[in-house]
């Protein structure tokens, strides 16, 4: 059952997931015509609540919920007063005064967009919290893959780079798990949480090992503070040994498409080529973001309404 | 001559032995007689019946945040916390504002406790000073002004030379150098315990290692300066298991554990209170588990609460920011008794821990309901089920995992000096 907010994958089955990834479809319809608008949450407010800034994802989000009618209010912390000293509660009472829809929240630290939720009345909808979760990637990359591949179940999915900063890696680990997938991580040890066998994937310190015969390979960013020698000794040893290009992408199976959550650090985790081409499908999943988006925006803001008007 | 009888509770001395039910009688604040039949004209009666009769329980780990932090607990608060949770003696960290690593400072928290607090306080002294891990602290002055032990608590000494001369050095006065062991460079941004929790939170972890290390590291320089050695808040089977051999090999080690490392998994962390962030972190069951049976076999002399009180405006932020620590005083008993129920534990081995074995480890003359010792005493009612509302407790913060929750097992009436301070129907009466 979908809850009153969207804060993780970890908290869906996967009925929920289907029920979202079906729901995108009929928005992605929305996506194709000439007025990209339909009156589904008109008169509802939706607000942009992003603690780290985020260009790509707030614009996704408020493009869904411009083509859905809301009012979408973009509340950085960049342009208000927010600070240490307010509490993360104050913040939430205050926006809760405001009467939201829904709060889409971007944090740095984990479990922020979790305390918020259990303050507010309005349902929260997670953007990404620290190295937690960032559910809607998730579900785009779902979104993306049975686009391409016509199904999940089944499918080798090896998901590569800095699992343990990735709230990226985590959401896909759920999402493709509990949709009957076979997930593989890969990185170097450093990068690579102790526990992450505990997730229901297999961890590789090889790339070869890791993306042997796979169906989907996810590549992921690598904050370039993590490139400076505490986690791995430079740049050109981590491109080398990990970095995604034609050659290595021999050992996946044929047909393998290459993912990637976004901005590309190119000739670092992926090469230019590659990263611009068949077959990646990095284009492909920026679209369909903003389908996905629609369909949580519809199924949480739109809740009070849900039956009486549809989305198409 | 005042007197005070106890009649029909189960009296449980772990100095003596003695679990019996049985009348205790205090004459001018110290032990009369412990039996049935004893003469008691005259007294003031407290009726027991159904109850333990123990000594008062003794905590060599908190933090009474006074002077300098008063917003978020004072000597006065605390003190009332610590015996509405059966303690009647608290030594408290050096972490305050100023730090006390001076024995003025040592003096004002002696000053403050004898006039406004109910329960008695010990100051434990910084082993450095400003508890910078560099220059050792006069620690002789500082015993003579009261301090009963030397700890940079949190502020883990790293080098590993200063704390050679730390040990040697306290050695020589005969005083214990209690440590939190926890390698800071392994522990890094960590605030939940590395491991499954860790992973799914999306915290940064902080590695059993990074205990293990150091505590291995203390014991091999206690064993090379023959010092006395307390280790604090033991929260790793690891751990666990380097003392119990140092012990075996003859260094001197003692070791305390706290209820929250005793009850909770990390898996109470996965809802991001920041109530249930601590220093160190709430570990894996087997580390609970391996804690639970050190501390019942008496590897772990003691249970110490770590009471560290903060302001809701400190918890109430981002898990990464809010400072680690829980209160301690008035729940220890309720969650401690968890292991009497679940048959881990003698509910008389279960006072030891709380009283006279903490006593011992600071070689202070309580914890004892024997003729002639001081009559400090706790009544406790193993089996009263309450509703903690910390708002309704005595401490200033309100940082509990337990908030809101129903516990079994509560401290009724609580004497020190043989004078009742505590009555849980009456609320703390003195001072
Ligand atoms: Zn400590």
């Amino acid at each position: 059952m979908i809850g009153r907010d969207l804060l993780g994958i970890e908290d869906f089955d996967r009925a929920d997931l289907e029920r979202i990834l079906e729901t995108a479809a009929h928005m992605q319809e929305v996506g194709l015509r000439e007025v990209k608008r339909v009156p589904t949450l008109r008169g509802r407010t939706i607000i942009n609540l992003f603690f780290e800034s985020s260009t790509r994802t707030r614009t996704s989000f408020e493009i869904a919920g411009k083509r859905l009618s809301a009012d979408v209010i973009n509340f950085s912390a960049e342009s208000s007063s927010l600070s240490k000293s307010e509490s993360i509660l104050d913040t939430a009472r205050t926006l809760d005064a405001m009467a939201p829809d829904a709060v889409i929240v971007r944090h740095k630290v984990a479990g922020v967009p979790k305390r918020i939720a259990d303050a507010l009345d309005a349902p929260v909808i997670n953007a990404g919290d620290g190295a937690h979760e960032h559910p809607t990637q998730a579900l785009l990359d779902l979104f993306t893959v049975l686009q391409e591949k016509g199904r999940i179940d089944g499918l080798t999915v090896a998901i590569v780079g800095d699992i343990t900063h990735s709230r990226v890696a985590r959401s896909n680990i759920y999402g493709f798990t509990k949709l009957g997938a076979d997930v593989r991580v890969a990185g170097p040890p450093t990068l690579l949480p102790p526990a992450v066998e505990s997730l229901g994937v297999k961890a590789f310190t090889s790339l070869r090992e890791a993306i042997e015969g796979a169906d989907v390979v996810m590549a992921l960013r690598i904050q370039s503070e993590r490139l400076q020698g505490a986690y791995v000794p430079s740049v050109r040893e981590y491109s080398a040994m990990w970095g995604l290009d034609r050659a290595k992408l021999r050992y996946a199976r044929e047909d393998a498409i290459v993912m990637h959550p976004g901005p590309i650090n190119r000739g670092v985790e992926i090469a230019h080529d590659l990263a611009d081409r068949r077959p990646s499908v990095i284009l492909e999943q920026v679209r369909n973001g903003v389908a996905v988006r629609m369909a949580v925006l519809y199924l949480l803001a739109g809740r009070a309404q849900a039956g009486q008007e549809g989305a198409r | 001559m005042s007197r005070v009888w106890i009649a029909g509770g189960r009296v449980l001395d772990p100095a003596s032995g003695i679990d019996r039910v049985a009348d205790v009688v205090i004459e001018d604040g110290r032990i009369g007689a412990v039996g049935s039949g004893v003469e008691v004209s005259g007294a003031e009666k407290v009726d027991a019946t159904g109850c333990w009769v123990t000594p008062g329980f003794v905590d060599l780990h908190a933090h009474l945040r006074e002077p300098g932090q008063e917003y978020k607990e004072d000597i006065a608060s605390g003190g009332r916390s610590a015996v509405a949770g059966g303690f009647t003696l608290v030594c408290c960290m050096a972490n305050t504002q100023p730090v006390n690593d001076d024995p003025a400072v040592t003096d004002y928290i002696l000053d403050r406790a004898r006039n406004d607090s109910p329960a008695r306080v010990l100051p434990i002294a910084a082993a450095t000073k400003g508890l910078e891990g560099k220059i050792m602290t006069e620690m002789a002055a500082l015993q003579r002004a009261g301090a009963v032990a030397f700890s940079d608590d949190g502020h883990t000494i790293m080098d590993g030379a200063v704390m050679r001369r730390v040990l040697e050095y306290a050695r020589m006065i005969g005083a214990p150098v209690s440590v939190h062991a926890e390698d800071r460079h392994l522990v890094g941004q960590g605030v939940v315990n590395e491991g499954p929790a860790s992973t799914r939170l999306g915290l940064p972890g902080n590695p059993a290692a990074a205990e293990t290390v150091l505590v291995a590291r203390d014991l091999l320089l206690a064993e090379l300066t023959g010092a006395h050695l307390h280790v604090g808040h033991v929260s790793t089977a690891g751990a666990v298991d380097l003392i119990r051999a140092a012990r075996e090999r003859g260094v001197h080690v003692t070791a305390e554990v706290t209820p929250h490392h005793l009850a909770l998994t990390e898996d109470a962390t996965l809802g991001y209170d920041t109530n249930t962030k601590m220093a160190p972190p709430l570990r894996s069951k087997a580390d609970v588990e391996a804690c639970r049976r050190a501390l019942a076999e008496g590897v772990i002399d003691a249970i110490a609460t770590d009471h560290a009180p903060h302001a809701p405006h400190e918890k109430d932020v981002e898990f990464t920011a809010a400072p680690p620590g829980v209160l301690g005083f008035e729940t220890a008993y309720a969650v401690v008794m968890d292991l009497v129920r679940a048959g881990e534990i003698s509910p008389i081995e279960l006072v030891a821990r709380l009283s006279t074995g903490p006593a011992r480890v600071f070689r202070q003359p309580y914890g004892s309901l024997a003729k002639g010792a001081v009559a400090d005493v706790a009544i406790l009612d193993p089996d009263r089920e309450w509703l903690y509302d910390p708002l309704k407790g005595y401490s200033k913060s309100h940082n509990s995992p337990w908030a809101g929750g129903t516990l079994r097992g509560r401290p009724v009436v609580t004497l020190v000096g043989g004078r009742i301070v505590y009555d849980v129907e009456r609320g703390v009466v003195a001072p």
